[in-house]
């Protein structure tokens, strides 16, 4: 099958990125190499174009009953203009996705990750109440990810908007760069920054105007592997590594986005069920306490038993020292516990940590 | 792609430059750009035994865990313990402050079993 192409494609192999297939897309998995692009979003900016994301329309006059039954969070509670992370879940409370929702005066975006646009698209139709539209738009966005400490100040030269006016998971819309967008205060790295969402055509010039803004920050494009170790040293979830359709929010530690009292919703039974009963695993932090890289599947001991399994794990470029996420067995869950990781047949001792890892 | 004309490779991707009996062994330009940054180098010992083969190191990189194999029969007579430290140097430089383990051969005749620079680009391309 041949791969799709984001809008601004050409302009990441004219950088010379390695261009690696994922979710169905050619996608930048980096530039100038994962550690360096890692520390320059931890230290100044960076831009990820994240286009292959999914944009998802919900519209009509019963469209919030149409999010509140897809989702967990509690959607009634957004102003316009503002933006939620949540999750979608089976009836069995297993996660069909996690994304985020936001608020227009006449409508919903839902931003869903790239490997599962149809899967969600389809789960919804199949829950589909009357009095609502639901559009895939994901072949119409353009997405970027300004991200860093100098993201703002990045941006601000480039529109009229008053950015520093917009709260964290807030939104408006506004021109950019000449282009009229979405603009959000949201992001994937743990650090200030936006994303930007825009029709495909002026990819290339919105993409262009934020490297001549950036310059004097040392602005870098950054790939997905570096989006990876960013989301992972502040401990956010990935689809298909830390959270699938096996695992339910709660053991997740994503209890602080269920919201079982917030009326009925997809899977809501089952959460209540199981916060009742107490989950059994939780998702922990944990970093190893010698040189080691802890990778998804590897085996969780504590005195010799096996008690979970990495999810994610990688050596994070600012601590230089392996970090992971597992799904492990109460009661061993508690900060501080000594358990050890097996590296393809070495035992590594690491600790759980209260998480973010940096 | 850099591969030096007066080195010998393996199918496995490593360098090998003779130095009379004695071979310093290291991973090619290519294995390291397949590999991405590299994190952390897991080397034998001075004075391990090691046969033509043999695993006998690791190479943990952001995106994937490679073996290194050795490509001669021999003892292992020193070891780049500077890559600890910095491990990024096999990619900055992987055929010279990036190599790994050097070994003195018990059989140097396997040595003009190996590759040539020729050979090793037809592998990869």
């Amino acid at each position: 099958m041949d791969l799709k192409k984001t809008a601004l494609y050409d302009v990441h192999v004219r950088l010379h990125a390695k261009m690696v297939p994922f979710a169905g897309y050619a996608m930048p998995v980096q530039y100038r190499g994962i550690r360096e692009e890692h520390r320059r979003v931890r230290q100044t900016v960076g831009v990820f174009d994240v286009s292959h994301m999914g944009e998802i329309v919900i519209s009509g006059p019963r469209a919030l009953d149409m999010v509140e039954k897809l989702t967990v969070n509690d959607v009634a509670s957004l102003a316009v203009g503002q933006a939620q992370y949540t999750a979608m879940c089976y009836p069995h409370g297993g996660i069909v996705d996690d994304l985020l929702v936001y608020r227009f005066a006449d409508r919903f975006l839902l931003v869903v990750n790239a490997a599962n646009i149809e899967k969600d698209f389809n789960w919804m139709l199949e829950n589909k109440i009357d009095g609502c539209e639901i559009e895939n738009q994901s072949a119409r966005y353009t997405q970027l990810a300004v991200q860093g400490k100098k993201a703002e100040a990045t941006l601000q030269k480039l529109t009229d908007v008053d950015l520093n006016a917009i709260p964290f998971y807030w939104f408006t819309e506004g021109v950019l760069a000449g282009v009229p967008m979405i603009i959000s205060r949201t992001g994937y790295t743990g650090e200030p920054g936006f994303e930007l969402y825009f029709d495909n055509a002026p990819a290339e010039e919105v993409w262009e105007h934020i490297f001549s803004a950036g310059a004097e920050f040392d602005i870098e494009p950054i790939g997905l592997g570096a989006r990876d170790s960013l989301r992972l040293e502040k401990k956010m979830c990935l689809y298909g590594n830390d959270i699938d359709d096996t695992t339910n929010p709660l053991e997740a530690g994503l209890g602080w986005i269920t919201k079982l009292d917030k009326g009925d919703f997809i899977g809501r039974e089952a959460l209540q069920k199981i916060k009742e009963q107490g989950v059994t695993r939780r998702l922990v932090a944990f970093v190893l306490d010698k040189p080691g890289f802890p990778r998804k599947g590897y085996p969780i001991l504590k005195d010799g038993e096996n008690v979970g399994q990495v999810t994610s794990g990688t050596v994070s470029p600012i601590l230089e020292k392996g970090i992971g996420l597992g799904y492990v067995n109460r009661p061993h869950t508690k900060t501080g516990t000594s358990i050890e990781i097996d590296i393809r047949g070495r035992r590594l001792p690491a600790t759980i940590i209260k998480p973010p890892f940096v | 792609m850099n591969i030096p004309a007066d080195l010998k490779y393996t199918k496995e991707h490593e360098w090998v430059r003779r130095e009379g009996d004695t071979v310093t062994i290291g991973i090619t330009d290519y294995a390291q750009g397949e590999l991405g940054d590299v994190v952390f180098v897991e080397l034998p010992q001075a004075g391990d035994a090691v046969q033509k083969e043999d695993a006998f190191g690791t190479i943990e990189a952001v995106k994937a865990v490679a073996d290194l194999f050795c490509p001669v029969d021999g003892e292992v007579t020193e070891v780049n313990d500077a890559l600890a430290d910095a491990p990024d140097t096999v990619n900055t430089d992987p055929y010279g402050e990036g190599w790994m383990v050097k070994v003195k051969m018990s059989a140097p005749d396997q040595f003009d079993t190996l590759l040539s620079a020729a050979d090793y680009e037809k592998l990869i391309s």
